[in-house]
């Protein structure tokens, strides 16, 4: 598996490329943002008509990852849809793919601000997850201690010999992980963000989603 | 450098600039040649009417011929004037309809000027008051820019002036409101200034559809345009007529010629780059002699250094300002009041100082670099002088030994009077999308109706029906092969027929993005809040995320250092660093035109060059000794090793964008074929390319197929592409620049267009969108054009020379920035490495990968 180690409250934990986290002793995958339909959303509240691919996209990139690690537990970590609107617009056909992707595994729905409510999908949908050391939340809370968060779509930027390369990122630090968005129609918010610089501790770092994922020292 | 070059602080004596005559253009009663016109029928002369004569009198002026032709044609439903910066063009533009509006019986507006500049707006309702005002004439003048104030715009529109001026992205504006026919109502003439400025660009084109729009409302409508001098006056009149209506041309006189010269200087100019810091004391010398000078560059930033070298050295304190586009504001109009008042010597400039603005006594113009095209040459330096019947004079400064070349090339042709322009094609279909739903914010629209509409527009007359209803159908649906938004439509087809906006709410949005020009993401820069917050100016977002506090670079001409950002601008204060970095702004970068890479090819073949200085003439024949020099209808190919690379130069002379493409293509090329390229870099005239492997036959890197397959599969993902795709995304509404809620500190809600690019290339590889990206790039930063230009120029026609050491000739290209390494494999490892030095600085690579294995760590939770 293509993944950066770190361990989170004892919880031996895999960053992977594609932005999603592996959690191999509970065969759980977690992914967060996935922002489903976001481009029905925009159109349907007056702007513009983006290409309505963001859908297949985020499931056929979900897909491949699930193929991969062959999960017993899915956690989709909030704003999996763009709006509840969204998740109700979805085309059968992207219906069926989400089912078929559950088959004989747990999947769990936690809410986000973007789909605060149940969705009409297979899956449980909770607040919040606890497995172990390990609490599943969309958006980080400053006490928490051995929180997987997401919502903020994290990104990091690192200079190098003139180039600047930014990437969707995960911040660790000992009490957190705050995930990247994985659906494609996201942008990220910089690591130095007042916001993020609050949240995580001094010695944070950011793994950079890629081809190989990368830990630097958090840019601040 | 005391208070630094501040404008107000620094203003001298200069001499006064005699504004007696309010600013007009001079009238001149000696002028002799009369116009040309090539539609020759001679209609009765029409006589100026007393009042107007009597005040012509009072001046001591009399009509110029060209003013008194285009009276006489008034009625002419088009008609162009060519005519050289200073011959009363304005003022032939205007006189019919202050004849017309004089006895006071017209009601509403009368005649639409459109400039292509604010600044120009302004400064002809200045100039045209004072006659008006002389006459006592029953006019009411107005503008309308950017910068009126709403409840003028608002007054506007209840109560048109006769005379409106506006800019193309105003009038756009103007005519997607459902009241366009009652401010229009009674429209009799449009005035298009500096026609040629906008006619080679989407501002032009979106402003000839909206005067299409426009003449539907007022079918009488008469058009006027007003250029400077061109290389093909015809296509300005096809583009500006009312299709299949004629355009009628009147030729001016064009003036004495003008007289040019290259700076020579004792010091031989570098071998590379653009600052042409060697020639500062003798263009300081020069502002010394003349009254007024412009020096004009080629990018803001080569402005913004030479400015602050030229301080460094300006001893006299000669009051010097600074005028670019990336400027505050209220700086530049500060510059500009100061200008005219005659209080400045010298203006450092770029081409934010182009257009017909009225100056005042400007009589030197100083061109620092190649003039990348001689048109452009041209124009600015028929700024240096007012004075319809002296030489204007002007001064070439080449930054290096090859703009020596290129600067002697260009003077030929100024000299020859052959200005270059290659033929553009049909008007892109991104500012037509734009239109369509402009028009739809004005109110329900027939598909049939528009499309006719369009076609009387001079860059859309060949626009066929399938172009239009593809156009049309991605404003109303997004146009994808997945129809996911049929209930969401943008446009709706009422039951009559007539496309409407689904939600009238849209116009709001759609109006605030209207316009073509593309700015890239900017963030103002401001002085830190408690030292008063005065704002600078702008610089590009990119750069600003280079910059970490402490960091210094130069805006408007002073050193700031950076010290955060706040509320996404930029804060900075003062420092008197020596060297500052230099912000970049939107590449200026033209490239070098055909007709100008011709001709320096065509001096190659000279035996000898007494035309050019010394220093510049020894390097060529040195190049001609060692290796040889590039020749017309060949390619010259050199390999060489150089900083233990196997190094290759290829003079292709496509310009710089064609020779940037090139680079790419062949750097593809020659991985395909195991040669281990590294890098490359290109210029107007070269590509370097560096890597592992020699290059022992270039042949095969040139097969014509090759290349343009990879072109084909390069497309797909490379920048150029996604910025281009960017840029017309925007225009034609899939991306708004502007949304009705403005956008917070925080910017995980927008993402990057490059992700939609991704996705259609992906999924809808047909799309109009690709489409127009395809067509946009392959004539503009990808230039494909030119480099097929050069394969066919030189078929299999290669000169490749094999030396032990760099040549004299590809010796500069060593010193060029810009060098762009093979990306793959290669920012992988760069990430790694940087990464892994970072955690291994911090330390934080001796806690990795498990922090919470060690308990210790977890303070203060």
């Amino acid at each position: 598996m293509n993944g950066c180690e770190f361990s989170l409250q004892g919880a031996r934990l895999s960053a992977l490329g594609s932005g999603a986290l592996w959690w191999p002793e509970e065969a759980l995958l977690c992914v967060s943002d996935l922002h489903l339909g976001k481009s029905e959303r925009m159109v349907r509240r007056g702007g513009a008509a983006l290409p309505p691919y963001e859908t297949r996209d985020t499931l056929e990139r979900l897909e491949a990852v699930i193929n991969a690690c062959q999960p017993a537990t899915v956690v989709c970590l909030g704003d999996s849809f763009d709006d509840l609107g969204a998740a109700l617009a979805l085309g059968q056909e992207d219906r069926l793919w989400i089912n078929r992707l559950q088959a004989g595994r747990r999947w769990v729905w936690i809410e986000g601000n973007h789909d605060p409510g149940p969705v009409d999908l297979g899956g449980s949908h909770l607040a919040a997850l606890h497995i172990g050391p390990l609490a599943f939340t969309h958006i980080a809370q400053a006490t928490a201690v051995g929180e997987v968060s997401g919502h903020y779509h994290p990104k990091a930027a690192l200079h190098a010999r003139g180039r600047t390369i930014s990437r969707p990122a995960f911040l660790i630090d000992t009490a957190r992980v705050i995930m990247p968005a994985f659906g494609t129609y996201t942008g990220g918010l910089r690591s130095e963000t007042d916001v993020l610089n609050r949240l995580m501790q001094p010695a944070a770092q950011a793994i950079m989603t890629g081809k190989t994922p990368v830990a630097l020292p958090m840019p601040r | 450098m005391g208070a630094g070059p501040h404008l107000t602080a620094r203003m001298g004596a200069g001499p006064q600039y005699n504004s007696a005559s309010g600013g007009w253009p001079p009238f001149d009663s000696t002028y002799g040649a009369g116009p040309h016109c090539n539609t020759c029928y001679i209609s009765a002369m029409t006589a100026l009417p007393a009042t107007f004569q009597n005040w012509f009198h009072s001046k001591g002026w009399s009509i110029h011929p060209h003013q008194q032709d285009m009276l006489d044609r008034a009625d002419a439903p088009s008609l162009l004037l060519i005519a050289p910066t200073g011959g009363g063009k304005t003022l032939s533009g205007f006189l019919p309809t202050l004849i017309d509006l004089a006895d006071g019986t017209h009601e509403g507006m009368h005649t639409l000027y459109i400039s292509p500049l604010k600044a120009l707006a302004a400064d002809i309702k200045r100039n045209l008051t004072t006659p008006v005002e002389e006459m006592g004439l029953p006019i009411t003048i107005d503008e309308r820019t950017g910068d009126t104030p709403a409840t003028r715009r608002k007054r506007q529109r209840a109560d048109p002036p006769n005379i409106f001026l506006t800019t193309p992205e105003s009038l756009a504006l103007l005519v997607s409101y459902e009241d366009a026919p009652r401010m229009f109502k009674g429209l009799k003439r449009v005035v298009i200034d500096e026609i040629h400025a906008l006619a080679e660009s989407k501002r032009g084109d979106q402003m000839m559809l909206a005067l299409a729009r426009l003449q539907t409302i007022c079918p009488d409508l008469k058009r006027v345009g007003l250029s400077a001098t061109v290389e093909d006056p015809a296509a300005i009149a096809h583009l500006m007529a009312r299709h299949p209506d004629p355009c009628e041309i009147l030729l001016a006189d064009p003036g004495p010629a003008p007289d040019i010269q290259m700076l020579r200087t004792e010091e031989a100019p570098p071998w590379s780059g653009g600052g042409a810091a060697y020639a500062i004391p003798a263009v300081l010398e020069e502002v010394r002699r003349h009254n007024t000078t412009l020096i004009f560059h080629n990018t803001r930033a080569q402005a913004e250094i030479f400015f602050h070298n030229l301080w460094l050295a300006n001893d006299d304190s000669l009051p010097i300002g600074i005028h670019h586009g990336s400027l505050d504001r209220e700086q530049r109009a500060r510059v500009e009041a100061a200008m005219v008042r005659g209080d400045l010597r010298a203006i450092v400039c770029t081409g934010s100082l182009d257009l017909g603005i009225d100056w005042g006594d400007v009589d030197l113009v100083i061109q620092i670099g190649a003039p990348k095209n001689v048109k452009r040459l041209v124009q600015r330096i028929g700024r240096a002088n007012h004075r319809y019947n002296a030489p204007s004079k002007a001064l070439l400064v080449p930054a290096n030994r090859f703009e020596v070349v290129e600067c002697v090339a260009a003077l030929e042709a100024v000299l020859e009077g052959t200005l270059d322009g290659d033929p553009r094609g049909q008007g892109p279909r991104d500012v037509l999308c734009q239109h369509i739903l402009i028009t739809a914010c004005a109110g329900p629209f027939d598909e049939d109706v528009l499309y006719r509409e369009f076609k009387t527009a001079g860059a859309y007359t060949s626009l066929t029906r399938a172009q239009f209803d593809a156009c049309l159908d991605f404003c109303a649906t997004g146009g994808y092969a997945l129809r996911a938004y049929d209930r969401w439509q943008r446009l709706i087809q009422r039951p009559d027929g007539h496309w409407q906006l689904r939600d009238p709410r849209a116009a709001q949005r759609i109006r605030m993005n209207i316009g073509t020009i593309q700015d890239t993401d900017t963030l103002k820069v401001r002085m830190r809040r408690n030292r008063g917050g005065k704002p600078l100016g702008e610089i590009e977002e990119g750069f600003a995320a280079t910059l970490t506090p402490g960091d210094t670079f130069l805006i408007g001409g002073q050193i700031v250092k950076y010290e955060g950002l706040r509320d996404m601008t930029v804060e900075v204060s003062r420092d008197s660093a020596k060297k500052p970095k230099v912000a970049t702004f939107m590449g200026t970068k033209f490239a070098t035109s055909t007709q100008l890479s011709d001709r320096v090819q065509q001096m190659f073949t000279q035996d000898s060059w007494p035309e050019l200085p010394p220093h510049t003439a020894e390097w060529l024949r040195l190049q001609r000794e060692v290796s040889q020099l590039p020749l017309p209808g060949r390619l010259l190919i050199e390999s060489f090793p150089h900083d233990g690379r196997a190094q290759t130069a290829i003079y292709g002379f496509a310009g710089r964008n064609g020779m940037q493409t090139l680079g790419l293509l062949l750097t593809k090329r020659m991985e395909e074929l195991g040669l281990n390229p590294l890098g490359f870099l290109a210029t107007d005239y070269a590509t370097l390319i560096w890597g592992l492997d020699q290059i022992d036959d270039p042949a095969p890197l040139f097969d014509r197929a090759a290349i343009e397959k990879g072109l084909e599969t390069w497309l797909g993902g490379n920048a150029v592409m996604k910025r281009t795709f960017r840029a017309s995304a925007t225009i034609a509404g899939l991306i708004e620049r502007n949304s009705p809620q403005a956008r917070k500190s925080g910017r995980q809600a927008t993402f990057s267009s490059d992700i939609l690019y991704d996705t259609l290339y992906k999924y809808d590889p047909e799309h109009l969108m690709l489409d127009v990206t395809r067509e946009e790039a392959m004539r503009g930063l990808v230039d494909f054009g030119r480099i097929e230009e050069m394969l066919d120029r030189v078929e299999d026609r290669i000169d490749h020379r094999v030396l032990s050491r760099v040549s004299p000739l590809a010796a500069p290209l060593m010193l060029e920035m810009g060098r762009v390494p093979v990306k793959g494999a290669a920012e992988e490892k760069l990430l790694a490495d940087e990464a892994a030095r970072l955690m291994e600085t911090s330390g934080l690579a001796q806690i990795t990968p498990a922090p919470s294995h060690k308990p210790k760590w977890r303070v203060g939770y």
